[in-house]
């Protein structure tokens, strides 16, 4: 079991990491929020620190910063560790969900996709595993998407960067294995967050993030490998995996 | 497509948004707006047929809290069951809560809503400290009943037409357990129920009665039932623990369960139920609470939906009022699955518009049964008028405009304070 006791949340005001925050405030966790949008990030650093008897802020801390600027991983990470003294858990939850038909449209839209649902995730990664590696223990976490296990013409540059993602974890679990280091890759299904508003969201596939936070808070806490969340997406998506190339072409998904 | 708890009236909206961040522009969506909350409210305060929905859920951080004072501010969107969560076991309570606790704050102040607890604690109006007010000119008005007491009039229960409430500011009141002293009691007929009432409301905080309105009392009137009060108990039960066994409806039935014989089965039943004339322990979640334990409870009148019929009587008329309205509801033979009485406290209510008024309020529930449901209520309304009273407009989908206009006379004063993009379903039909 991970104690998650000192965490830092990258992207911590989306809707699933700032659930995901709220639930960690009650186990007593300190945290360490970083996001872009300044005034988003005081909204949510006002709420934690109401939910944890923290009025001063001595457990509930953060800082602003762009995660898709490679750049300013270095300091931001620099900063998390300073503050917390020990992280014992990360996890990235940034993204956005790219317009296909904008991307199928603009070589740039695909590539500004990638880097800021891939690309930048994998850099922060490399970038904080040796730490993690050094202190021979805690969990690192990744929001990825069921949209990487499988491409489709809907969505496939979303697809691409998660499943990329999804891949470097895939590695890096192995790699930090033998320091005892838990990588988890979490898969949400349809979530009803802003990120998904104007899709038509009624219907059993949809789910809170609330409930998806719990399952990456538990999933986190238990190092688990793959989480899909909620699980029947694994059922789901073995399915879509299984179904021939020269078939699943010819779908409209 | 997004309806109220009773699922009367149907519309179509012309764009439905999520709001997740306080501050933030009005979005571009088609004028005029609605903010809504968990869509408690039964009838059309909460929609906006051919217009747009903000939904605020979404908005439910808190902002700050005084530990000390127990002053609390949040985000409108926060339900009142997160603030239970919150607040209980810190030893603060919300000083007025609703049959239900899954309605937001917003939805609370805009409908200026009423508890057990009336005639002591007044509206949840009276313990709001302050509110922002996003208007769609640009302006955050920061309102408070001392600063600002035309616009908190108007916004406390102004049934979300000022404009988005962003933020509340509630005083939340000391409690020293999760549990609460409870009593009931049978009354065999309204008199039996006034003097109970009159005794009752001196020495409890909380309290309200369940009327049998098919089957007749003692003086062979509609008017037995249950009187039942509570008060915050100053220690807990030494089995502390307390688990809500939430039970669901999962489905449509394809006809309404509520029909002639359920109806006067229930009410048979429920009034034989066991009372405890002694106080006893009772978690303040099934006490204040009793329906939130069946979600989707209003399943039971199946697809068709039911209206709510919940006036308020001026002391002068209520208790003739009272009898007259369940001798004509047992006229009719359409009785109401819970009736509830109770009396309001004598303070003037913060809100323009608010509903809770010295008098007696009673609230119905009703099938729909298209034309026989359409004759009960114009009777009702007959004796509403005549009784100089009014109905409730987030229990309402069908009043006319000239009940509500004389149930609430400084009804044109506060048009002056509605946003010109704000509009509801209510307003519209009882303005037009």
């Amino acid at each position: 079991m991970n104690p998650m006791k000192n965490v830092v949340l990258f992207g911590a005001t989306s809707a699933i990491a700032a659930a995901v925050a709220r639930d960690l405030v009650d186990t007593g966790a300190r945290l360490f929020c970083v996001a872009r949008d300044g005034e988003a990030l005081e909204a949510l650093l006002a709420d934690l620190r109401v939910r944890a008897d923290d009025p001063d802020g001595a457990r509930i801390l953060g800082a602003t910063a762009d995660l898709a600027d490679i750049d300013g991983h270095a300091a931001i990470w620099q900063q998390a560790q300073e503050a917390l003294g020990e992280v014992d858990s990360a996890l990235l939850a940034w993204g956005t969900l790219p317009d296909q038909a904008a991307c199928n449209a603009s070589v740039d839209e695909t590539l500004e996709a990638i880097h800021v649902n891939g690309t930048s995730a994998i850099a922060l990664l490399a970038r904080i595993a040796p730490d993690f590696e050094a202190r021979g223990g805690g969990v690192i976490a990744a929001i990825g998407s069921v949209a990487g296990d499988r491409g489709r013409q809907s969505n496939y540059v979303y697809g691409t960067a998660k499943g990329m993602l999804a891949t470097y974890l895939q590695g890096l679990r192995n790699r930090l294995f033998f320091s005892g280091v838990d990588v988890v890759t979490l898969k949400p299904g349809f979530v009803r967050t802003p990120m998904t508003e104007g899709f038509n969201r009624a219907g059993a596939l949809w789910a809170e993030p609330e409930t998806v936070a719990r399952g990456i808070v538990r999933a986190m806490r238990r190092g688990r490998d793959v989480a899909y969340l909620p699980a029947k997406w694994w059922v789901i998506m073995t399915i879509i995996r299984l179904i021939p190339e020269y078939l699943f072409k010819r779908l409209k998904l | 497509m997004t309806a109220s708890w009773n699922r009367i009236p149907r519309v179509e909206h012309a764009a439905e948004v999520t709001l997740d961040r306080r501050g933030r522009a009005l979005p571009d969506v088609p004028r005029p707006l609605l903010a809504h909350g968990l869509g408690r409210s039964y009838g059309d305060v909460c929609l906006n047929p051919e217009a747009s929905l903000l939904h605020t859920p979404g908005l439910d951080r808190f902002v700050a809290f005084d530990a000390a004072t127990g002053e609390l501010t949040a985000e409108a969107g926060l339900s009142l069951d997160a603030l239970l969560h919150f607040a209980v076991p810190r030893g603060w309570f919300p000083p007025v809560v609703p049959g239900t606790r899954f309605v937001t704050l917003g939805g609370a102040v805009a409908n200026d809503v009423h508890g057990k607890n009336h005639h002591q604690a007044g509206s949840f109006g009276d313990h709001v400290r302050a509110l922002t007010l996003r208007r769609s000119d640009g302006q955050v008005l920061e309102i408070t009943p001392e600063t600002t007491p035309d616009w908190f009039a108007a916004t406390v229960g102004g049934l979300g037409l000022t404009g988005l409430i962003e933020t509340v500011t509630l005083q939340l009141a000391p409690i020293r357990s999760a549990w609460m002293r409870a009593w009931s009691q049978r009354f065999d007929s309204l008199d039996a129920f006034w003097e109970l009432n009159a005794q009752s409301e001196r020495e409890w905080p909380y309290t309200v009665a369940w009327i049998d309105c098919l089957n007749p009392g003692a003086n062979g009137r509609v008017g037995r039932g249950i009187y039942g009060g509570a008060r915050h108990a100053t220690t807990a039960p030494r089995k502390d623990a307390w688990h809500e066994r939430r039970r669901s409806i999962p489905l449509d039935p394809p006809v309404s369960l509520v029909n002639r014989l359920t109806l006067r089965a229930f009410n048979h039943v429920y009034y034989r139920q066991p009372v405890h004339a002694t106080p006893r322990a009772v978690h303040h979640l099934p006490w204040l609470f009793p329906l939130d334990a069946i979600r989707h409870w209003n399943r039971i009148y199946g697809h068709n939906g039911f209206y709510q019929y919940q006036c308020v009587l001026p002391p002068t008329d209520a208790k003739d009022g009272v009898q007259a309205l369940l001798d004509a509801i047992a006229a009719s033979g359409q009785g109401s699955f819970l009736a509830v009485l109770k009396t309001f406290g004598a303070r003037p209510a913060p809100g323009m518009l608010s509903f809770p008024r010295p008098g007696a309020t009673l609230a119905l529930d009703f099938p729909e049964k298209g034309r026989d449901t359409e004759r009960l209520f114009a009777r009702l309304d007959a004796i509403v008028q005549e009784a100089g009273g009014a109905l409730y407009p987030a229990k309402d989908a069908r009043m006319p405009a000239d009940v509500f206009r004389q149930g609430f006379p400084r009804w044109e004063a506060f048009a002056e304070y509605v946003d010109p993009e704000f509009s509801s379903g209510f307003w519209r039909r009882v303005t037009a």
